[in-house]
Order: C-alpha cells, then structure tokens, then sequence
C-alpha cells in the first residue's frame, strides 16, 4: 500500500518535471528562421557548408600549389585542378594553377576535398542561395582572373615549394593512416 | 452590454413581432440555433487546428504556420478547402452500409454534446435536470463509430486501432463518469446550470480544494484518454498501426474524424470548465465588491472560452510532453490507479459535503 502511494506520487512528479523542461523550451527562443525576411541578416553556423571557395588575400594571391589532391579524393569528381607550366624569373620552370574548376551541381558537399588540402587552400563559405537558371553557370572557376600563388608561406620551404610540399604533407598523412 | 443575450432577444422579439404563427416562428428559431451550432463546430475545429499546430511547433521550439494571412492564421482555411477537393477513394471489400455512416456517426456524438452545453449566460442549446447525464451518454456515441469505422473497413490495421479504442474508451468512461458523479454530490443537481449557478460565488475548485482538485485531475486524464490523443492515441498509433481507425478513410470523410477529434478535444475541456471551474461564472471573491464589480464587466462568453481555452492548452502541453503509452499501462493507469482513487475521491466528497455544507 504505502509503495503503490509512493510509486503513483514519485510519477507525478516525474511527470511534472517533463512538462517543465516542456514548458521551458515552450518559452525558448525559436530555431526557425523566417528566410526570405530576414535575407541578409541571417547568418548560417560557421560549419555550414554553402560552396567551396578558395580564399585570396588584398593582393589577389591564393594558397593553391595545384597538387591535385582535391581533385583525386573528390568522389564524383566535381573538382578539376588545371594547372600549366611556367619559367620563373631565376630560369626554374615551375607548375602552377591555371583553373581550379568546380561544379556546384555535382557537388555532395562531403568536405573530403578541404580535409585533405595540404595548405588549406580552400575552405567552405557560408552562402547557400544557389540558383540560377542555366546549369553551365553552377561551374566555377575558384581562383579569381589574374590571381597567382602567395609567396614565402608561413613555413619557410626550398626554392620550389611546389615539389617540396607534396612530399612533405604526404608524411603527415601516411602517419595518420598508420595511426588508423 | 457585451453579452449574447441581448442578440438573442433582439432576434426572438423581431420574429414574434413580424412573423404570426407562434410555431412558425419556433421552427425558424430552431432552424437558425441548429445553424448557429453548425457554424460554431466548423469554426471551433479551425481554431483548434491553428492553436494546436501553433503551439506543437512552439513546444518543439519552431514557429509553424506562419505564411498564410496574419501568423498563418488562414493557413487552416487552405487546409480545409484542400480537404474539401481530395478525392475519395472507393474501397473494396467493406461493409458499404456501416463504412459510409461510421464518420456522420462519429460526428454526431460531438455534435449532440454541444446541444447540452452552457456557452455564456443564457446561451445553450437545451438546459435540462440531467444535464451531465446526457453530456456523459451523448459524448460516448462516438465511440460506436470508431468501433464500426474500425469493423467496415476490412483491414486489420484499422480493426486492432478500433480495439483498442473500444477498450480504452469503455475503460476510461468509468473514470470520467466517477469524478462528474462527485460533481454532482457537491453541486447537489445534474442540472447544468443549477450547477453554475452554485458557483456563482465561488468555483467548486475554491468551494472544496482537495476533493475537486482530484476530481479535476482525475477527469482531465480520462477525457484526454477518451479523445484518443496524446499519451493516450493508441487506436490511431501512427508507428504502428498506420493510422489506426481511419486508415481506409480519405478525403472529407477522414476530414470529418479529424474535425470530431479536436472538437471532442474542445468538449472535454468544456464540460470541465462548467462542473469544476465554474462555466461562465466570473472569479468573484466573496466581499470585495470592487474587484467583483470589475469581474462582472468581462463578458461571461470570454469567461467560458477563456478557462475552456486554458484547459485546452494544458491538454496540449500533456500531448507534446509524454511518450505513448502501452496497451496494459493504459489499463494498468485506469484500472489500478484512477479508479481506486476515483472511488475514494467520491467517499471523501461524501464526507467533506456532510461536514462542511
């Protein structure tokens, strides 16, 4: 008798106790955004990913070595790295960036292509209004016109950063491989 | 002032003033309050379908249908004319007779209760010395036709969610008709507005705090159980049973079910604010005068809308909050825990009115 009281008492008051967690989201600012109002103002969370730009700095220079690895995990191939073949001042021909090509429609937004990039090259923005009316337009060049690559990265490298970087963040990788 | 009375009047002196037959003039009055209660049901429903879509989305922290008219209010007009205009469906293999006549049957148990009920001052359909009696018999009519709807449509879906809510309602009726019974030993009548008017002072909720107070729990835990919603949707659990009752049903003729469920919704609340929050009546408190006064200048119509409304919210907060409930724990809850205490709140309403009335 005193455990059946007891039993029905402790469950109304697990019951009460649901109905104010209930009562507190009730009363919580709500999640939905009203779009089209508030365009401009509404700011998706930092890990949305929008499309796949590749930052440039104030001088129109990108981190692009055009290594490629974008392209080779990419799984429905959506990224193509073009690249062409230039002589530098001091006589070295060196390979650089000519168009990085991506195609938003056949992207998946898997985000494997900016995991990989050894100099982070690429990265994820936060725009999501992707429509247009002729499906040619949704590919896009990433580098911008006349763009080129930064010189003297953060981590100073041997005269032909391009050669030396492939290696050197294959290392790293190889590792986490193993480490798996 | 502000109250219905006045129009009602207004309407039965033109006729008698233009029209000569007395019983001619009955029949058009009674013609005019069977429209009256039909435009009632239809806009009710709508209003609970917006309240209820509105406050599920805030409980889920969203906004809900906010595109349609001023916050999405004409959302549920659209709604209804899409329902109007879908096609229904012809089914083999039922009972045509009891299939086609399930829904006017499920409708018109609703429908019927809202004759007996007391919506403000002097505005109600039929006032009779069995008021809650007939509330309590009428309101379970519906259930006949979720039974046959369940039977008719020759599926085993819809025959398992019928079941259950044979024995959910059968059950749970018990309860219901326990906690109004011990209404009526405090009110001392089954006359609805003898009822109210016993509350004129103060709500039997203030007359007889404890013994109400289970009463009140005791009823709205049944009469949700009786809607089929909530914790309680076992006959139309969607999980498992597709839709339950009405998973043949399409069209308006599952539109009539849904409009029968939140208008039920509406009369549980409704018969629960009359037997224990004091229908119409204002809040008064005995002595201030002042504040009485003040009371007395809002219209007895919002009085009832409004505590009839509030219930309905807290019947909706109960059906957002809790996880369903299986067969044996539905029965387990009536059999084994409100009834027990339904019966010893009647014994303590027995003894709390002979000693202190």
């Amino acid at each position: 008798m005193i455990n059946y009281l007891k039993s029905i008492f402790s469950g109304i008051w697990a019951l009460m106790q649901g109905m104010y967690i209930t009562m507190l989201n009730f009363c919580r600012k709500k999640v939905t955004e009203p779009y089209p109002e508030n365009r401009g103002k509404h700011q998706p969370f930092e890990r949305f990913r929008g499309e796949l730009t590749m930052p440039h700095n104030e001088n129109n220079e990108h981190k692009c070595t055009g290594c490629g690895i974008c392209q080779m995990n990419c799984p429905n191939h959506t990224i193509k790295v073009i690249t062409k073949n230039i002589t530098t001042e001091d006589g070295k021909p060196k390979r650089v960036l000519d168009q990085y090509l991506y195609d938003l429609g056949s992207c998946i937004f898997c985000g494997l292509c900016t995991q990989v990039c050894p100099q982070k090259a690429i990265a994820w923005s936060n725009h999501f209004e992707h429509a247009v009316f002729d499906r040619s337009t949704l590919v896009k060049q990433l580098n911008h016109p006349g763009s080129k690559k930064v010189e003297n990265p953060v981590v100073a490298k041997p005269a032909a950063p391009a050669a030396a970087a492939k290696p050197a963040n294959d290392a790293p990788k190889d590792n986490n491989e193993n480490k798996n | 002032m502000l109250e219905l009375t006045g129009i009602i009047n207004w309407i039965h002196e033109t006729l008698m003033a233009n029209i000569p037959a007395s019983w001619l003039v009955s029949l058009i009055e009674y013609v005019l309050i069977g429209a009256g209660f039909l435009a009632l049901y239809a806009v009710l429903a709508l209003i609970l379908i917006y309240f209820e879509r509105r406050i599920c989305a805030f409980f889920q922290c969203r906004l809900g249908p906010n595109r349609v008219g001023p916050f999405g209010v004409f959302q549920v007009i659209a709604d209804m004319v899409k329902i109007l205009l879908k096609e229904i469906i012809s089914v083999k293999h039922i009972d045509k007779v009891l299939f086609y006549s399930a829904f006017f049957i499920v409708i018109m148990g609703s429908f019927l209760t809202f004759g007996g009920l007391q919506f403000a001052r002097g505005v109600h359909g039929a006032d009779f010395n069995i008021g809650v009696f007939y509330l309590l018999a009428v309101s379970s009519i519906s259930i006949v036709g979720v039974l046959i709807a369940g039977w008719a449509s020759n599926n085993k879906y819809a025959l398992i969610g019928s079941m259950r809510a044979g024995a959910q309602v059968i059950s749970y009726e018990l309860s219901a008709g326990l906690s109004l019974l011990t209404m009526v030993i405090l009110a001392g009548s089954m006359n609805l507005s003898t009822i109210i008017e016993e509350q004129a002072d103060a709500w039997f909720i203030f007359q007889a705090p404890i013994p109400v107070l289970i009463a009140l729990v005791i009823y709205l835990i049944a009469g949700h159980a009786e809607t089929n919603r909530g914790p309680f949707d076992l006959p139309e659990a969607e999980s498992e049973l597709t839709a339950g009752y009405h998973t043949e049903y399409s069209g308006i003729q599952f539109g009539f079910f849904y409009l029968a469920e939140y208008v039920n919704l509406f009369i549980i609340a409704a018969i629960a604010t009359i037997v224990f929050l004091g229908g119409w009546q204002p809040f008064h408190i005995v002595g201030a005068d002042g504040f009485n006064a003040v009371m007395d200048y809002i219209p007895t119509w919002a009085w009832f809308f409004g505590k009839a409304f509030a219930l309905i919210f807290l019947s909706l907060w109960v059906r957002w909050s809790f996880p369903r409930l299986r067969i044996d724990q539905l029965l387990h809850l009536e059999w084994k825990i409100l009834l027990p205490f339904g019966l010893f709140n009647l014994v303590l309403m027995a003894v709390w009115v002979i000693i202190f009335k």
